[in-house]
């Protein structure tokens, strides 16, 4: 049955929004999405009912508290169809997450000369990481390149994957929209005796999401992409590979004895979550995930794939070649990310003329300058949908880009 | 609120469209600074060649950006071409001054005491200072022409 997008809408506090007097068209969810009521309400009633901290007190708020903080963490895994919960690590955001994999696995089993292999179409999040352990271990870095069409090519894999310790792919590019074929590259990595990560800020939010499927031994991905609040994000990784590494902030909580001599560390997933997590922010990310799963991933999937032809189809109808849309020419290829370029104006110009239809993009690199560089632009205006989204909004979109000859004066 | 009309005058979309001084000088003599925006991408080039004088005698801009940008380049380049190094300062702290004066200064009195803002095209760019978003565009070339003066007043 597909998905009532009215009804979604309504679920959205904000999208009923008006500016101006002007209905707002969110099309930035790739930056970060809005919340549903679901998640705001959560997150209010933790606060009010049953803030306390986590795995400390005996008392009854703080046992709801920490059953609130478990119960996300259960959900979450749920949701990624991880084995075991314990084996997802919350952290404040994606970056962090690939921060704590680099500076831990990376750190404990990378030195100089070793090679971790990643994509040109990767976000900086996964690149600096890597970038700082090029400077501090003077590890190699191998990146598959892609084709004119914005998927990855996989031509020379073996090659390039040959002797590497590491490879880190995003499972969806946030410029291109490309869905790269993760288990295919996780297969490959595992048959030269690589680890395999994945950067799931763009995939989990929108696709259904199994990480025994995909084939990976660590993920990292972001609440706030996911109808979820900042400040949250998660590592998900095997328990073999979280065993074996040595934590990465040291504090409270992570801890199972210290001593004025040292310390030993606490079992997963208190090993790599030293301090007071960000309890309300879980809580509101368990809610989220509660939310999709009541509608269906397979269902925002598929209402994503429609919408995504809608708006390709419809912005190739009015524009034809003034207009070009980067990356896969397949919706079914690809997620509800579409980096446009329109004419010759320039893509923040581009998003200034749009907001003043309220229609919200992003313009600008996406934190992927590499894949700015490959594919010879310095920028890119993106407009990116989710389950809110419905085709009205990619008419909306389709006006405002036509408003821009006024200004331009590129008319006739 | 805002119109676009306020930021996307006629004169900027000119500069925009045919900008002046574009282009590179072979360095040395000229000396050039790169200016980059990381937030956004944009990236602008500058090249100076002064003169024993201390006179900028020829100046090109590069790189790359959105039309605020690009147009403030331009403009930049035409306003400091032929004046001394200490002419170009006093302008960049004008030009500089005329993209701090708060939005709401803006409609109040107050503007006309503010320092001189009768700067030619360049106050063609004041209404800027209503999208704060844009401002760091519109500075971008001014910080890498100091950065480019402050280079070629160096000892070599």
């Amino acid at each position: 049955m597909s998905l009532d997008i009215a009804q979604i809408k309504a679920d959205f506090p904000l999208l009923s929004r008006e500016i101006n007097g002007k209905p707002l068209i969110y099309l930035d969810s790739a930056s970060s999405s809005q919340k549903p009521a679901a998640v705001l309400d959560a997150m209010d009633h933790y606060y009010r009912h049953s803030n306390a901290n986590v795995n400390r007190g005996a008392y009854q708020l703080a046992v709801e508290a920490t059953d609130a903080l478990e119960g996300a963490r259960a959900a979450i895994a749920r949701f990624i169809g991880a084995p075991n919960a314990h084996e997802v690590i919350f952290t404040k955001n994606a970056t962090e997450a690939m921060n704590l994999f680099a500076q831990s696995w990376g750190r404990s089993n990378l030195s100089e000369g070793d090679v971790v292999v990643l994509t040109e179409m990767e976000h900086h999040a996964n690149i600096v990481p890597w970038h700082m352990l090029v400077q501090a271990l003077g590890i190699e870095l191998r990146w598959i390149p892609i084709t004119d069409s914005g998927e990855l090519d996989l031509t020379d894999l073996d090659r390039l994957i040959d002797g590497a310790k590491l490879v880190s792919v995003t499972a969806m590019s946030n410029v291109l929209g490309t869905l790269n074929p993760i288990r295919r590259i996780a297969d490959a990595a595992h048959a030269v005796g690589a680890v395999m990560l994945t950067d799931g800020s763009q995939y989990v939010p929108h696709l259904p999401t199994d990480v025994t499927e995909l084939g990976v031994d660590a993920m990292a991905f972001t609440g706030h992409k996911m109808l979820g609040p900042t400040g949250i994000g998660v590592l998900w990784g095997t328990t073999e590979l979280l065993e074996a590494m040595p934590p990465f902030l040291g504090g409270g909580d992570m801890i199972m004895q210290v001593t004025k001599d040292g310390f030993t560390t606490n079992d997963l997933p208190h090993k790599f979550e030293a301090g007071t997590p960000a309890i309300a922010e879980i809580v509101g990310l368990g809610a989220a995930v509660e939310y999709l799963e009541s509608l269906g991933m397979e269902q925002v999937r598929e209402h994503e794939v429609s919408l995504t032809a809608y708006a390709m189809r419809t912005l190739t109808e009015r524009f034809g070649e003034d207009l070009t849309i980067h990356g896969p020419a397949e919706p079914a290829g690809r997620g509800g990310v579409l980096s446009l370029a329109y004419k010759d104006i320039h893509p923040h110009d581009m998003s200034q003329v749009l907001d003043q239809r309220n229609v919200c993009i992003r313009a600008g690199h996406h934190c992927a300058k590499p894949l700015m560089q490959v594919m010879g632009v310095g920028a890119t205006a993106r407009a990116s949908m989710y389950v809110y989204n419905d085709e009205q909004d990619v008419d909306s979109l389709a006006d405002a880009i036509e408003s821009a000859d006024d200004i331009f004066g590129l008319g006739g | 609120m805002a119109g676009l009309e306020d930021l996307y005058k006629e004169i900027i979309l000119d500069h925009y469209r045919n900008p002046r001084n574009k282009g590179e000088l072979e360095t040395p003599p000229a000396h050039k600074a790169e200016g980059f925006n990381p937030l956004c991408g944009d990236e602008i080039v500058v090249y100076v060649d002064i003169d024993d004088d201390g006179v900028i005698q020829d100046i090109a801009t590069g790189g790359q950006g959105c039309s605020i940008s690009q147009s403030s380049a331009s403009m930049m380049s035409a306003a400091v071409k032929g004046k001394s190094i200490e002419e170009a300062l006093a302008i960049t702290d004008g030009f500089k001054a005329m993209m701090s004066i708060h939005e709401s200064g803006l409609e109040s009195e107050k503007a006309d005491t503010k320092p001189d803002l009768s700067m030619g095209d360049l106050s063609a760019l004041k209404g800027v200072v209503k999208f704060p978003v844009r401002i760091k565009c519109a500075v971008l070339s001014w910080n890498t022409l100091l950065q480019a003066l402050g280079d070629a007043a160096r000892p070599s």
